[in-house]
């Protein structure tokens, strides 16, 4: 039998993971990447990586990130691979260091860490505070190597549009569409491992990267894969609010001491700067005196939706609090570069001088393709890692576990691809690669054949207006039955859809306009299953439900694409390690 | 009085063997544009000033932050970071006129869109990794000083956006010079504790024809660095080791 090959989709840092456990295995891969792998999202990490290794002599372990991530996450993350990924930690973060990531050092020359959301404990290991970019760019190294070598092969450029299934609904290679000469064609593999990110596009602005459309992964829901917990959305407590996307300030602001307030007096017309402590508002650091300004995400960006929409208290009765650094010493700065400089450069006011304007905005989808302790979704042979699948970080994800559960589901996913295709029996037939070509190349046809008169970038504007007023931060059964009703009127235009552009030369709106379909079936997963659970859970706050309910929603949220609309059904959550308690910040230490 | 617009003049070049033209747009003005949002109100509505529909402008983009490097472009015939060149600052009172075009010393793909391919190949060609053993569990890392995270960290937060290499007088067809990015990344791993294994191999990559000796001073690289690196500081000390390589090598010959 020849070597397995596998096909790894989507090269931000779980992707190359899977890749170099592969490569380094002895198997050959294909990885596919619709920017150079380089550009990927995880490029916009910024914070850092959470390891238990207790270089603090605080007393932290693998237990305790172990629970915080599952408390932080209100139990509903399986408990199973929780505790493997926190387990794994320690030695994923050497492995970075060995790998050259250049993190911050204690004068000893060992590893820095500083505080993030969610813990008490000192766990994050940063590379001042463009840590993703680092972690990426390690990686791409690795993978490079491996492709000097001839293991690994890059197809940059291309963009995934569906797997391929033989006759018994096992997979068999992809389709996918080059993004230069149009060209679409599949490929085959007897595993793939689906590493394409989240889906902030859906939300029309988030702080996510273009290409994070979830459109990938929805063609694979479309296909027959389960969708689970898509209505887990996070929203970041600290955005800049843009034209074009939120910028992310990291929550390493905090983590280095920033503190979030506003004016006392909603009428304070005085400078920040001038405003003396007494008449400030630290409404974090009071409402919460154990965690302060690292509350977990979901519960600051409540807090601060709270005091804008119902004390009134947003700066200048705009909705923006201030994130304030300025009372930080030059070291603490220092480490904070990278993002002071994005504020600088795209607000104009220097952060070391003037208190930052936030907004939360829309930041990570905690659902994804459902996937088995393996990694393996329903699909045989369909793998899936990182923000692209469900696992981890139950209903609400803490801050810096991000990169290190790209990075385990990467670790996991790549061995257990090649595990799988080594034992898989030969394909049937051509393995359904005629069939799917011929359908991909219908859906192109029927785009370019299109003479109706909507624009698809208007749709889109339309589809993250509504997805953003009623499938974010606070959410309401009718809001939601209004954004679903939205959403399939949405789809019944884009059957009207004019392309300006039907070139077949590096033809962007074209691949766009297919990306706006998938986003629009999966925002109807995330607005339906956000309807159907009535109950408060981490991320997901509904007034008229503001307690969890563990009896009735202490289950995994999946969704199958029946009859050309989700289908729901529900699953027990792995609550084999820790039992679940009440889970409550403000408590005092 | 007229709703205030921007007034945009954009290079097009339908593929990478079609004639350039230039296309003129007026966008309504809002306040806080960047280049990226202006390019993507166009999208919505793709239409010149002279009424003519048209197609939405191809350009490379991803993070709209200013660190996946993918935007870089000639704008007002300067070479920057479409994310991060704000409407506001380019257009000053709002009378001029923004010009937008593709980088010029890469092949076009279409419109705005570049083959910056180059720049990977030169990181192959000079080994820019950490050559280690495997990635199971192999303890920590080789301690080091903050003073050496100090120096390298800025190295390492080169994006690939290739602008050091569009400004550099020396790199074009006939020096085949690899240009600052390539050269920044072989200071940063012969610096590493462990990349420096392969130092010699890097300085012998960068000795021959198009290597770090092509640099002709003019320092334009850092000048129009977007992410500010030590780019000048890092070809003398390569520039030195190569130096020194070449007659250590020539000795042992």
């Amino acid at each position: 039998m020849a070597a397995p090959r596998i096909i790894v989709v989507g090269g931000g840092l779980a992707g190359l993971s899977a890749v170099i456990k592969i490569a380094e295995a002895g198997g050959t891969v294909d990885l596919f990447s619709i920017v150079p792998v380089k550009r990927s999202h995880s490029v916009c990490a910024q914070g850092g990586i959470n390891a238990a290794k207790d270089l603090k002599g605080e007393g932290d372990s693998v237990l305790k990130h172990f629970d915080d991530t599952v408390y932080g996450g209100d139990f509903l993350a399986n408990q199973t691979p929780v505790k493997n990924m926190t387990a794994q930690g320690p030695a994923i973060v050497d492995l970075l260091d060995r790998m050259g990531v250049p993190f911050n050092r204690t004068p000893e020359g060992l590893l820095d860490f500083r505080r993030f959301g969610g813990t008490l404990y000192q766990r994050t290991a940063f590379a001042g505070a463009t840590t993703g970019q680092q972690l990426l760019y390690a990686l791409d190294e690795q993978v490079r190597r491996h492709e000097s070598e001839g293991k690994v092969t890059k197809y940059e450029g291309w963009e995934f549009l569906s797997a391929v299934l033989d006759a018994n609904g096992a997979c068999r290679g992809i389709c996918a569409m080059d993004l230069r000469t149009m060209e679409t064609r599949t490929f085959p593999a007897d595993a793939i491992i689906i590493c394409t990110g989240g889906n902030g596009a859906i939300f029309g602005k988030s702080t996510n990267s273009v290409v994070c459309t979830g459109s990938a992964q929805s063609a694979l829901y479309q296909q027959g894969a389960y969708y689970a917990n898509g209505e887990f959305i996070q929203v970041h407590p600290t955005a800049i609010p843009g034209e074009d996307k939120l910028r992310l300030m990291s929550e390493s602001a905090r983590g280095e001491g920033g503190r979030v307030w506003v004016p006392r007096d909603k009428n304070d017309k005085r400078l920040a700067r001038s405003i003396p402590e007494a008449d400030r508002w630290y409404f974090l650091e009071e409402w919460y005196p154990k965690y302060g300004n690292l509350v977990p995400r979901d519960v600051a960006t409540r807090a601060i939706f709270k005091v804008v929409y119902e004390h009134g208290m947003g700066i200048d009765g705009q909705p923006m609090v201030y994130l304030d650094l300025t009372h930080l010493p030059k070291e603490r700065l220092h480490k904070l570069e990278g993002i002071l400089e994005i504020y600088e450069k795209f607000v104009g006011d220097d952060p070391r001088e003037v208190p930052m304007k936030i907004f939360p905005g829309m930041h990570y989808t905690m659902g994804g393709l459902w996937v088995d302790f393996e990694q393996q979704t329903n699909i045989p042979g369909v793998f899936a890692a990182g923000e692209a699948d469900y696992s981890i970080h139950g209903a609400n994800r803490l801050g810096a576990n991000s990169l290190l559960s790209c990075i385990y589901g990467g670790f996991v996913a790549g061995p257990n691809s090649l595990a799988y295709a080594k034992s898989l029996a030969a394909q049937p037939g051509d393995g359904g690669h005629a069939a799917e070509l011929q359908r991909q190349k219908e859906k192109n046809n029927g785009l370019l054949a299109s003479t109706g008169t909507e624009n698809p970038f208007k749709l889109w504007r339309e589809l993250g207006e509504t997805m953003t007023k009623h499938a974010t931060i606070i959410r309401y059964n009718s809001g939601l039955d209004e954004a679903d009703a939205k959403i399939v009127e949405l789809l019944g235009r884009y059957k009207h859809i004019n392309l300006s552009d039907k070139s077949q030369w590096a033809n962007t709106s074209f691949a766009f306009t297919r990306q706006l379909e998938n986003m629009l079936e999966l925002g109807r997963v995330i607005v339906q299953g956000a309807r159907l659970r009535d109950e408060s859970r981490g991320a997901h706050f509904k007034p008229d439900f503001p307690e969890r309910n563990d009896e009735k929603f202490l289950k995994t949220t999946k969704a199958s694409f029946a009859d050309k609309a989700p289908k729901f059904e529900f699953e027990e959550v792995d609550t084999s390690l820790i039992v679940p308690r009440a889970r409550n910040y403000a408590a005092s230490a | 009085m007229a709703a205030k617009t921007i007034k945009v003049e954009i290079k097009r070049q339908s593929g990478p063997d079609g004639a350039a033209t230039v296309e003129k747009f007026e966008i309504p003005y809002r306040p806080n544009m960047n280049i990226t949002s202006l390019l993507g109100e166009i999208a919505c509505d793709p239409v010149t000033v002279e009424g003519k529909a048209t197609t939405p402008i191809t350009y490379d983009s991803n993070c709209l932050e200013e660190i996946c490097g993918s935007c870089a472009m000639l704008i007002n015939g300067k070479a920057k970071m479409a994310c991060s060149a704000l409407v506001d600052k380019l257009n000053g009172d709002g009378s001029g006129t923004i010009t937008l075009a593709p980088l010029s010393k890469f092949p076009v793909v279409r419109d705005l869109s570049v083959d910056r391919s180059v720049l990977f190949q030169n990181l192959k060609a000079v080994k820019a990794w950490v050559p280690i053993d495997g990635t199971y569990d192999l303890g920590s890392g080789p301690r080091q000083f903050p003073q050496l995270q100090e120096e390298l960290y800025p190295l390492s937060n080169c994006i690939s956006c290739t602008i050091c290499m569009e400004v550099c007088p020396q790199f074009n067809d006939s020096t085949n010079f690899v240009g600052a990015a390539t050269i920044a990344q072989v200071k940063l791993f012969n610096n590493n504790p462990t990349g420096a294994v392969l130092k010699a191999e890097r300085l012998r990559a960068l000795a021959g024809d198009g290597g770090v000796q092509e640099c002709g001073f003019a320092q334009n690289c850092v000048e129009a660095c977007p992410k500010q690196l030590p780019l000048t500081e890092a070809i003398s000390d390569v520039s030195r080791d190569v130096m020194f390589q070449q007659v250590k090598d020539f000795f042992v010959r």
